[in-house]
């Protein structure tokens, strides 16, 4: 028999083979079910871990290698950029709201990702998919400490990043983001990969960093630009895990179709009611505008996703549902939500605006069907009202939605000029959504959804003001006395863009810069 | 048919690599945009070693890819010499 010469050096299948799988065992002095105790739970059936395929052969050796390089360049472009006062080159300093938003509502979800892959991983009994989460659970906590380094250069000059950990779990609008990731959690291993794996890195990431990412690369920030990419480079690895993950649980048994398909309907109305946020930053905090939310959505939403539902209807997979209201939605709930802010734009770490009209011409033009009828005369009113001394500042407390936590702010399918309200009675309890999605979310699981921590409820019962405040002392400001729980600083770090302290250092600054004063 | 498409930064290392996925991919479309290039296939895209070493004049490694990606999607299959992106419908 003639004796088949071994190449010299593996091929890349191979090589991955020897360094995943060769990694696995069968435990024997306990059994592999109380190894992996929350792998059988959920009630997915997997047969057979070996069948899981890795499209990108990645082994923790290459890996270690393509981060590294990838850490040098984003290090070498964020020291640049502030060795040479990038923070001056930014097209506006309004523009800088758009950062701080980003760290406080974004970059502290990537650091859940990191537990929750950490956390996935475990769980799994298959090699592969390990492998997968453990590499993915180390590039999101890199992303979580080059968000946070590359954005403190901006916390030397400008207010609002100061306490970003401490605020993600108190101030009202970062519930909606933070819920979303402890929903997520909080599920079981196979749930949390079609959650985040699939629903959120591979259908709705694309919106967040690369048409932003690009619009910070054109209003002249490189820091955010640098590790928005930087990330992006590791969520293309992401994705093709996700969509992995999906047609794995859909091959090995069918009873896993109807769960699967429960969780994809889920997550993608869960992701698109946190994206309303990055709608909100692409249409009014970008000084110059890449595209529209709109646009954006058409691209990466309606083509990409429309694509990958066309190819996953062979296993029996449907397009998510409400995708008929998602359609209507994309031409108003950037501007609901930022009339929103611009409301309670007291109680915010950020600073809001009207925009010029250059902008609102540029927003009447990418939206046709509402924008001139429904959002442009409202804005108009708004600028005329602050400009006869009436900036009207909202300080009654919204209702929230049980389930995705935004107020209620979004209106009914068909009808952008009423609000849309939907309620269930559970046990003794009266509980109130923004929409038919999130209300079927909540009735599905009612017992993890009683459990939230819905800001305006707590600030009503009382929890959130320091240790030693008396409401019922005379004078009590209710409103100052949440700031001061959430350590906002009055008057620095909210309200208006105009006349802030920001907008006047930026500009005293940007003189220094080209003057010699 | 169903579009794929890959996302890369704009950069040096870059240039040549889109180069080579359009001389490879005639039915595919350089879309620029601030800081990237998306390139957009109908049905599927391949990026072949062969094509990217000739114009960089060394050994490239598909996986440097890594590096200056952005995005990408569709099912990816990647061997030592060509990554590809497709969908099956």
């Amino acid at each position: 028999m003639d004796m088949k010469v071994s190449k010299k050096k593996l091929g890349l299948k191979e090589k991955y083979q020897h360094m995943t799988r060769g990694l696995g065992w069968e435990t024997t002095y306990q059994s592999m079910d109380e190894v992996f105790p929350y792998a059988k739970y959920e009630g997915i059936k997997i047969h057979d871990w070996e069948k899981w395929e890795d499209p990108f052969r990645l082994t923790m050796d290459a890996y270690w290698k393509y981060q590294a390089e990838k850490e040098r360049k984003l290090y070498a472009i964020i020291d640049a950029y502030a060795q040479n006062n990038g923070h001056l080159s930014v097209t506006d300093a309004r523009y800088i709201n758009a950062v701080k938003l980003f760290l406080n509502g974004i970059s502290p979800l990537e650091y859940m990702a990191h537990r929750g892959f950490a956390h996935a991983g475990r769980q799994f009994p298959g090699v592969g998919p390990r492998v997968a989460c453990l590499m993915q659970s180390l590039d999101e906590i890199r992303h979580a400490q080059t968000q946070i380094h590359s954005l403190s250069n901006y916390n030397k000059y400008y207010n609002g990043f100061h306490e970003y950990r401490h605020m993600l779990e108190r101030v009202w609008y970062l519930s909606v983001p933070r819920s979303f990731f402890d929903d997520a959690y909080t599920a079981g291993p196979f749930e949390f990969m079609v959650a985040i794996g699939f629903s959120f890195e591979y259908v709705l990431t694309n919106l967040l960093f690369v048409p932003f990412v690009s619009g910070a690369a054109y209003n002249g920030d490189m820091g955010t630009m640098t590790f928005g990419f930087s990330a992006q480079s590791d969520e293309a690895r992401h994705m093709t895990l996700g969509l992995e993950v999906i047609k794995f649980i859909l091959e090995q048994d069918p009873d896993n179709l109807p769960i699967v398909q429960q969780w994809i309907d889920k997550w993608t109305w869960r992701g698109y009611r946190v994206l309303t946020l990055v709608g909100m930053m692409m249409d009014y905090m970008l000084p110059k505008r890449i595209m529209s939310w709109k646009e954006a959505w058409e691209v990466y939403f309606e083509e990409n996703g429309g694509a990958l539902f066309k190819d996953l209807a062979r296993y029996g997979i449907r397009p998510p549902k409400w995708l008929d209201q998602i359609e209507q939605d994309k031409d108003h709930i950037s501007h609901q939500a930022w009339g929103t802010f611009y409301n309670y734009a007291a109680a915010c770490n950020f600073h809001t605006w009207i925009p010029t009209d250059d902008e609102l011409d540029w927003l009447s033009q990418k939206y046709p069907n509402s924008f001139d009828k429904y959002y442009r005369p409202r804005l108009e009113f708004w600028r005329e009202e602050a400009k006869k001394g009436n900036r009207f500042y909202n300080k009654t407390l919204p209702m929230l939605c049980q389930t995705c936590q935004i107020p209620m702010i979004f209106t009914e399918p068909g009808d952008p000029t009423q609000i849309c309200y939907r309620e269930v009675d559970y046990k003794d309890n009266k509980y109130h959504f923004c929409s038919d999605g999130c209300k079927e979310i909540f009735e599905h699981e009612p017992e993890k959804y009683i459990q939230a921590w819905l800001p305006v409820h707590q600030i009503y019962q009382g929890n959130c003001f320091n240790e030693g405040v008396d409401p019922t002392a005379e004078g009590f400001d209710p409103l100052a006395a949440v700031l001061d729980y959430y350590h906002l600083n009055f008057g620095r770090d909210n309200l208006d863009f105009e006349g802030s302290e920001d907008q006047r250092n930026f500009e005293a600054w940007r003189g220094m810069a080209t003057k010699n004063t | 048919m169903s579009k794929v498409f890959i996302a890369l930064q704009t950069n040096d290392d870059t240039r040549s690599i889109i180069q080579a996925i359009l001389a490879d991919n005639p039915h595919a479309i350089a879309n620029e945009q601030p800081a990237m290039v998306k390139i957009d296939a109908e049905g599927s895209l391949v990026v072949r070693r062969s094509t990217i070493e000739e114009l960089i004049g060394r050994d490239f490694d598909l996986q440097e890819l890594h590096i200056n990606l952005i995005s990408l999607t569709g099912h990816v299959d990647e061997t030592d010499d060509e990554l590809t992106l497709s969908w099956n419908t």
